[in-house]
């Protein structure tokens, strides 16, 4: 099946089989390796993408169904790789192994866009919805609160 | 793992849809409960029929004083709703507990009712509520209570070539407060245990329990109690007086107990 699809502002047009995952789609077919593939049932959020901005499971959509809507990918989050989250996870040492690491910030960038002064609580039930195995959490704790506050704000 | 190969047909009206509906065809709307069962090749079908285009579906809306929600409404514009939260808090309060927002940006109302997991919060927050489900096939229209249209885990009144299409949720009683708790392990995972509360002291209560069986069961007994005068540590008792299981039946208790307290507070 023939789709169209724009990913991070550059529009593709690829054929498909109805079954391809978004997931597959993305790596495979467009070669964009940063999503990671973890669980491939909707439960570690490895593999989380924005669809016309919201974070999604791309594991848990079909690439047809991606046809005429616009997606971001990791690649796609900053140019240079310093979006302020990216650059606090660096600074909060908010990562180990990293295969998590796009699907949380990728989870995580509309919520520090929305919110300026979250809890520890707030910020862990946004935390909530994507495993990582290395690091325990606190980092990301830290890192996410820093990247809310925004700059100037240690 | 990967799907098993289907046919995909994306339907254009909610006629072609239902009339490609079948035995071996499945609805596709949100995709959060079907995509890990076709992943896991546990679902099979040989056609899904994507109703995501259908855009008649995806409403939200309030007519007669009934609240409109159409099959295909994402989790995540129930969680929006200002329409909702002052009309139907419980809604409100009952989808935040449902998955993540990455899973509620894409995941319906309607899917969560029409899988039917035990687990789920919506079917327990709309039973509380006496919502109505139309569902529309080949053969016409009808209209389900949630006794009638949930029988067991995963498995509903449904035929397999009819649609969830609408469901009716009439307001509360004036006056009414409500609240929706539950237990898990961590936020966004399936719950254990979970109850539903509509209440105006000693006039009305509508108690609705997650986990106390394979489907969302209301309390009858609890309710009658409440609707009495009765203190929520003994309606909450009541409520899980038949649960067999000694900690099921503890942690029943207590999550009616703080629903109840937290809708009169």
């Amino acid at each position: 099946m023939r789709i169209a699809v724009d990913v991070n502002g550059e529009r593709y047009d690829s054929e498909v089989e109805a079954r391809t995952l978004l997931s597959d789609f993305i790596r495979h077919d467009l070669g964009l390796t940063g999503t990671k593939v973890g669980c491939e049932h909707g439960v570690c959020g490895a593999c989380t993408v924005q669809l016309d901005g919201e974070p999604m499971r791309s594991c848990l959509m079909l690439a047809v169904q991606a046809n005429g809507r616009s997606l971001r990918t990791i690649e796609g989050l900053a140019a240079d790789g310093e979006h302020p989250l990216q650059r606090a996870f660096h600074e909060r040492h908010a990562l180990q192994c990293g295969f998590c690491t796009a699907g949380f910030l990728m989870s995580l960038e509309p919520f520090v866009r929305e919110s300026r002064e979250p809890s520890e609580a707030e910020i862990r039930e946004a935390l909530a919805g994507n495993l990582c195995r290395c690091t325990g959490y606190r980092g990301m704790v830290e890192a996410v609160g820093q990247a809310a506050r925004g700059p100037g704000d240690g | 793992m990967k799907p098993a190969q289907f046919d995909y047909a994306a339907a254009r009206s909610l006629d072609e849809a239902i009339g490609l509906l079948g035995e071996d065809a499945k609805p596709l709307a949100g995709g959060q409960s079907l995509v890990p069962l076709l992943n896991f090749r546990l679902a099979r079908p040989e056609l899904l029929v994507d109703i995501n285009g259908l855009t008649e579906l995806a409403r939200l809306e309030r007519s007669d004083g009934v609240l409109r929600i159409g099959a295909l409404a994402r989790q995540a514009a129930l969680e929006r709703s200002e329409l909702v939260a002052a009309g139907w808090p419980l809604l409100s309060k009952a989808v935040r507990f449902v998955g993540h927002p990455q899973i509620r940006s894409r995941g319906t109302v309607g899917g969560s009712v029409a899988h039917a997991d035990p687990a789920a919060e919506l079917p327990v927050a709309l039973a509380a509520l006496d919502a109505r489900f139309t569902a529309q096939s080949p053969r016409g229209r009808r209209t389900l209570q949630a006794g009638e249209l949930f029988l067991g885990p995963l498995t509903t009144a449904l035929a397999p070539d009819e649609l969830l299409v609408e469901i009716e949720v009439p307001p509360p009683p004036e006056g009414a407060g409500s609240a929706f708790v539950e237990h898990a392990r961590t936020h966004g995972d399936f719950a254990i245990a979970g109850a539903a509360a509509v209440v105006a002291p000693a006039e009305y209560a509508a108690v609705a329990v997650l986990g106390a069986g394979p489907v969302p069961v209301r309390a009858p007994a609890a309710e009658r109690a409440l609707s009495a005068g009765a203190d929520p540590r003994e309606a909450a008792a009541l409520a899980a007086s038949a649960v067999e299981e000694d900690h099921r039946r503890a942690l029943i208790a207590e999550l009616v107990r703080r629903a109840i307290e937290e809708a009169t507070r």
